[in-house]
């Protein structure tokens, strides 16, 4: 029994211990979570508190989430600075799509072998029209799309 | 994104095939899927599962752009239907033909010049452009 006594009295000061020491951080630090999990922009954060000094880092799509991170941080109570580690994604490089004239060439050399089909180009877009044998149907567009179009209309009936 | 779900079968079959420097953009309401087929199988595979989600390719919101690596030296077999495959002077159906390359013989791979044309040397020593729809690395 004294041991029990002992060894429970140590658990309850250990404890007190752990939660005299910071236990404004831990509290504001659970309030920043739980605004920023509401948002799901900034569900993925994450946040430290050190004497009321707020830390966010974590991937942002973009800047306006950044801001985002940090008021949310700044208007938790308790909170007396921000650190804002959030990077930004840079936006994915746009598609490259080739211009009519090289598309056209590819065009008139993708279809030459198979003279039933008319290929139109029209500001990227390569519109096929005509007639194809449904067994040459994938040779066709697998070769029409190593040109970079920005898309392929196929209107071609299969026979 | 929702392009992403719909060829969800076709991302994860690229993932799967371990497609090389794989890049899977949508822009436009158009799914661009780039990368390199270690082998013809593996780029043949992909076409299958993009088939059967767009069947017969009718939605024109998918820009596959999956090449068979191949480097120069590479052996590659003339994979037309029946006849020989036009040697020309230059990239392009404009460009004289100064050779042919029988139907499944094999040529050597030179240089590539874009994905459409290759520089090729047949099995009795010309050189010249290839279209490379029709040639199958081995």
């Amino acid at each position: 029994m004294k041991l029990i006594k002992i060894l429970f009295s140590f658990l309850l000061l250990s404890s007190l211990f752990m939660v005299g020491c910071k236990p404004k951080d831990a509290d504001i630090k659970a309030s920043i979570e739980e605004k920023m999990k509401a948002d799901p922009m900034m569900a993925g954060m994450t946040v430290d508190v050190n004497d009321g000094v707020a830390t966010i880092s974590g991937t942002c799509a973009d800047e306006a989430c950044k801001t985002k991170c940090e008021e949310t941080a700044k208007s938790v109570k308790g909170v007396k600075s921000v650190v804002n580690n959030c990077t930004v994604t840079p936006p994915p490089a746009p598609v490259t799509v080739n211009t009519d004239d090289a598309l056209t060439r590819g065009v008139t050399d993708a279809t030459k072998d198979h003279p039933t089909v008319k290929a139109t180009v029209n500001d990227g877009v390569v519109t096929l029209t005509g007639e194809i044998k449904r067994d040459q149907l994938a040779k066709l567009m697998m070769s029409l799309n190593t040109l970079k179009p920005k898309k392929i209309e196929n209107k071609l009936t299969i026979k | 994104m929702a392009l992403q779900e719909k060829y969800k079968e076709l991302i994860d079959a690229a993932n799967a095939e371990g497609i090389s420097n794989l890049q899977v953009k949508e822009q436009d309401n158009v799914l661009y899927i780039d990368g390199e087929a270690s082998s013809g199988a593996a780029k043949d595979k992909l076409w299958d599962v993009y088939g059967k989600l767009d069947p017969d390719f009718r939605s024109a919101d998918v820009v596959m752009n999956v090449n068979v690596a191949a480097g120069a030296g590479t052996k590659a077999k003339v994979t037309t239907d029946k006849t020989n495959l036009n040697i020309r002077k230059g990239p392009g159906t404009d460009q004289p033909i100064v050779g042919k390359a029988a139907h499944e013989s094999t040529v050597t791979l030179l240089s590539k010049t874009n994905d459409q044309w290759w520089l090729v040397k047949t099995e009795s020593g010309e050189e010249g452009y290839a279209y490379a729809q029709y040639l199958s690395p081995e």
